[in-house]
C-alpha cells in the first residue's frame, strides 16, 4: 500500500525526521489559511501516487494565499497524467501546501528490502533529484548501500559512513547521521516496502529537510499496521482492483487486454498472461484466485472478470494443489447459470480432483470451451475473444 | 537419493488444521513418513489416525522428526519456523503464504549459522517421487519417477512444467518450491546446487518470476553446472510497478525484467523457454541433444 506524500512525510516526521513545514489542504480556502499561516512563498504539491507530478503542471509556487488559493483550486480536482500513470491518470483530491525552501544541495535516500541477504538496505547519493535508475546507470560510483544488520539494527557509523561518502560532513555530519538512523527506523516499525526521500535537501539556511517522500507499507503487514491503513487513499487504486479487494480477492490486477483470466498460483497466473501473448491475445487482467475454499469466491472472481466492459472472453487456467478443481467447476458453472459471466469461457482444469471437476463440467448442460492443456486452452480464449 | 527427503524423512505438520490434516493424509496415502502434527494446546489428541503433540520438540523426541512441514497461519508462522529451528529439525518446509517481509528477515538472520534449512515460505514444497516421500501440497498424481529435478518460485508452475514432462514419458527426481515471496530461506541456487550433487538427477528445470536478482544469482552457478537446465520465467507480459500476486514478483528495476533474466540464463548455457506451453518439449529436445534420454 502506497502513502501520499504529506502522509509520508508525518509518519517521518514522527520518527524525527525533519520535514518542511506544511500541512495537506482538500479545498482552495484551506491552501489560502495554510500559506497565510506559514508566510511567505509555499509550494503548492499535488497529492497523487505518482512521480513527476511537476512536469504534469501538479506542483506549483505560490508567491502569497491569493496565488496559493489560485494555484490549489486548479490542482485540486484535475487528473494527473505522469508516464507512470498511464493515460486515465490519477485523481488529486488535496494538495499539500509547504513553506518554499532555498535549496542549496539534494541528497538521495532511501530503505528497501535487498532480498538476497534478505536484509534491508539503505541507499544513499550525492546525485539527489534525479531518477536513482539512471543514476545507478551512468554514475553508478554515485550511489552507496548499507545493509541493516536485523539483529542488532541500525548503528550510527552507518549513519556517518553514509552521511560521509554523500558530502554531509562537517557541521552536518551529525544531524545527517540522526536523519538516516531515523529513516530506517521509521522504515522498520512501519513494515516498509520502500521509503525514498528524493531530495533531501541541504537548504541555505543550513537545515536539512526531506523535501519529498515517497512510502509504501508491505500488504502482509496490514493486519498490525492498521494506523497506516487508514490513512489509505481509495481514489487511487483502480476502480475494479478495490472491487476485488472488498470481495476478498487481494490479487488481482487491471491489465490492458480483453481476455478476462481465473487462474490459481501467481506463476501460473503469470505464465497464463504470457502464453495468451505467444497465442496471440492479450489479457484483461492478472487474478491468482489462491486456495479458493469455496464455489463463492470462484463466483465472486467470475461476476468481477465478467462485469469488465473490456472482457470479450475468459480463461479459467487451474492446476489443483492446495485448491480443488471441482471447487472451481462448481463455482464456473454457478458463475454462469446466474448471469454473471455472459461473454464465451475456456476452462483448463488439471490436478487435484480433476475427475470431478471435469464431470461437474460435463454434466452442467453450460456450453463451455475445454482445454486440456496450457497452450492449447491460451489458443482457444484467443480465438473466442475475436 | 532425490534432494532434501528421501526414505528417511519422517515428517511433522506443524499447525494441524484443515490444511494441515488434508495435506497430511494426501502425504500418507503416498506413502510418505508422515509421523505427527504439532498444535500448541490440542496435545495429546488423535486427528486422523496421526497423534497431535503441543510441541516440536515432542515430536523430535518422540518420533525423531527431521522434517517439519507448516502450515501455521501467517502472522504466527516466523514464530513456528523458529520453533522448528530450535527443535533442532535440519529441514523446515514453510507453506504458509503471506508472512511480513520483516519477520521473514529476521528469521532468516536467526537461521544463519544453524544447521536449519528453511524451504520458502509461500511455497507447495518438496517432493522425490521414488522415495514417495513427499512434504507439501502438490497433487502426486502428475508426478512420474525419473531423473529431472524441477525448481520453482511458483507452486502452481511447478505442476505444469511436472505435468508436461509426465505426459511425455519424461519422470523427474523431484520438486522443490521455493517460495514466491522477496526473502525466503533457500534461493534457486542453492537448490540448483542440490540437484547437481544428486546423483539421481540428470537435468534441472528452473521456473523463475520478475522480481528480484535470484536469476541471475543463479545463472552465474549455471555457468559451472555439468547438469543441463531448462529455464523459463514467468511475468514477461507484466507491466513494471505492479504486483504480480507474488510479493516477489514486482518490476522495480531493470533487473527484475524478465527480459533480464532470460539474458542471464541464455549467457550462462540455459535453454531458456519463452512461452510457457514448451517447457516439457524443452526439455525432452535437451535431453535427446545431450545423449541423456
Amino acid at each position: 500500500m502506497k502513502l501520499h506524500e504529506y502522509q509520508a512525510k508525518e509518519v517521518l516526521a514522527r520518527f524525527g525526521v525533519p520535514v518542511p513545514k506544511g500541512r495537506v489542504a482538500n479545498t482552495p480556502d484551506e491552501a489560502e489559511a495554510i500559506a497565510k499561516e506559514l508566510g511567505g512563498k509555499v509550494v503548492i504539491k499535488a497529492q497523487a501516487h505518482t512521480g513527476a507530478r511537476g512536469k504534469a503542471g501538479g506542483v506549483k509556487v505560490a508567491n502569497d494565499p491569493a496565488e496559493a488559493k489560485k494555484y490549489a483550486s486548479e490542482i485540486i480536482g484535475m487528473t494527473l497524467v505522469t508516464h507512470q500513470t498511464g493515460p486515465q491518470g490519477l485523481p488529486v483530491n488535496s494538495v499539500l501546501v509547504e513553506e518554499a525552501i532555498d535549496i542549496d544541495r539534494e541528497i538521495y535516500l532511501s530503505v528497501a528490502i535487498d532480498n538476497t541477504p534478505g536484509r534491508p538496505v539503505i541507499i544513499a547519493s550525492s546525485q539527489g533529484g534525479m531518477d536513482i535508475e539512471e543514476v545507478a546507470d551512468k554514475t553508478p560510483e554515485a550511489i552507496v548501500k548499507t545493509l541493516i544488520d536485523p539483529a542488532c539494527g541500525f548503528q550510527p557509523y552507518q549513519g556517518r559512513k553514509l552521511a560521509f561518502a554523500v558530502g554531509l560532513d562537517g557541521e552536518h555530519l551529525n544531524a545527517a547521521s540522526a536523519l538516516i538512523g531515523n529513516v530506517a527506523k521509521a522504515f522498520l516499525e512501519s513494515d516498509g516496502v520502500i521509503v525514498e526521500i528524493n531530495p533531501l535537501v541541504v537548504t541555505k539556511d543550513g537545515r536539512i529537510l526531506a523535501a519529498d517522500a515517497k512510502f509504501s507499507i508491505d500488504d502482509n503487514a496490514d493486519y498490525r499496521q492498521k494506523d497506516l491503513v487508514a490513512l489509505q487513499d481509495r481514489s487511487q487504486e483502480p476502480e475494479k482492483e478495490l472491487e476485488a479487494h472488498d470481495a476478498g480477492i487481494q490479487n488481482y490486477v487491471k491489465l490492458d487486454g480483453n481476455i478476462g483470466c481465473l487462474v490459481n498460483g501467481a506463476g501460473l497466473a503469470m505464465a497464463t498472461l504470457d502464453a495468451l501473448k505467444f497465442a496471440g491475445g492479450d489479457a484483461a487482467n492478472f487474478l491468482d484466485i489462491g486456495t479458493a475454499n469455496s464455489p463463492d469466491a470462484v463466483v465472486s472472481a467470475l461476476k468481477i472478470i465478467g462485469s469488465d466492459p473490456d472482457v470479450k472472453a475468459v480463461l479459467v487456467n487451474i492446476f489443483g494443489g492446495l485448491a480443488r478443481t471441482d471447487i472451481i467447476a462448481e463455482g464456473t458453472i454457478q458463475a454462469i447459470k446466474q448471469g454473471f459471466v455472459t461473454q464465451p469461457v475456456v476452462v483448463r482444469l488439471a490436478g487435484t480432483n480433476v475427475e470431478l471437476g471435469s464431470k461437474i463440467l460435463d454434466e452442467s448442460g453450460v456450453d463451455l470451451g475445454r482445454a486440456d492443456g496450457f497452450a492449447e486452452a491460451a489458443r482457444m480464449a484467443v480465438a473466442a475473444a475475436k | 537419493m532425490g534432494v532434501l527427503m528421501d526414505e528417511n524423512s519422517r515428517v511433522v505438520v506443524q499447525g494441524f488444521g484443515g490444511a494441515g490434516q488434508r495435506e497430511a493424509m494426501t502425504g500418507r496415502d503416498y506413502g510418505t513418513n508422515i509421523v505427527c502434527g504439532v498444535t500448541p494446546g490440542r496435545g495429546g489428541q488423535t486427528i486422523e489416525g496421526f497423534e497431535v503433540l503441543n510441541t516440536v520438540r515432542e515430536a523430535v523426541d518422540k518420533y525423531d522428526a527431521n522434517i517439519s512441514l507448516i502450515f501455521v497461519p501467517a502472522p504466527f508462522a516466523a514464530d513456528a519456523i523458529l520453533e522448528a529451528a530450535d527443535a533442532g529439525i535440519p529441514t523446515a518446509i514453510c507453506i504458509t503464504e503471506g508472512i511480513p517481509t520483516l519477520d521473514m528477515m529476521r528469521v532468516k538472520r536467526a537461521l544463519a549459522g544453524s544447521k536449519t534449512r528453511l524451504i520458502g515460505p509461500n511455497c507447495p514444497g518438496v517432493i522425490n517421487p521414488a522415495a514417495r516421500s513427499r512434504a507439501g501440497i502438490m497433487p502426486v498424481d502428475v508426478y512420474l519417477e525419473g531423473s529431472v529435478g524441477v525448481i520453482s518460485r511458483s507452486g502452481t508452475l511447478v505442476y505444469e512444467a511436472v505435468d508436461q514432462l509426465t505426459r511425455l514419458g519424461i519422470g523427474q527426481s523431484g520438486s522443490v518450491g521455493v517460495g514466491g515471496d522477496p526473502i525466503i530461506g533457500t534461493s534457486q541456487r542453492e537448490a540448483l546446487e542440490l540437484f547437481e550433487a544428486d546423483p539421481d538427477t540428470a537435468a534441472i528445470v528452473l521456473i523463475g518470476e520478475i522480481g528480484g536478482t535470484a536469476e541471475q544469482e543463479a545463472a552465474e552457478y549455471i555457468k559451472q553446472m555439468s547438469k543441463p537446465v531448462v529455464a523459463f520465467i514467468a511475468g514477461a507480459t507484466a507491466p513494471p510497478g505492479r504486483r504480480m500476486g507474488h510479493a516477489g514478483a514486482i518490476i522495480a528495476g531493470a533487473a527484475g525484467t524478465a527480459a533480464a533474466k532470460q539474458e542471464a540464463l541464455r549467457a550462462a548455457g540455459a535453454a531458456v523457454v519463452e512461452n510457457p506451453g514448451d517447457i516439457g518439449s524443452t526439455m525432452q529436445r535437451v535431453l535427446q541433444e545431450t545423449g541423456l534420454a
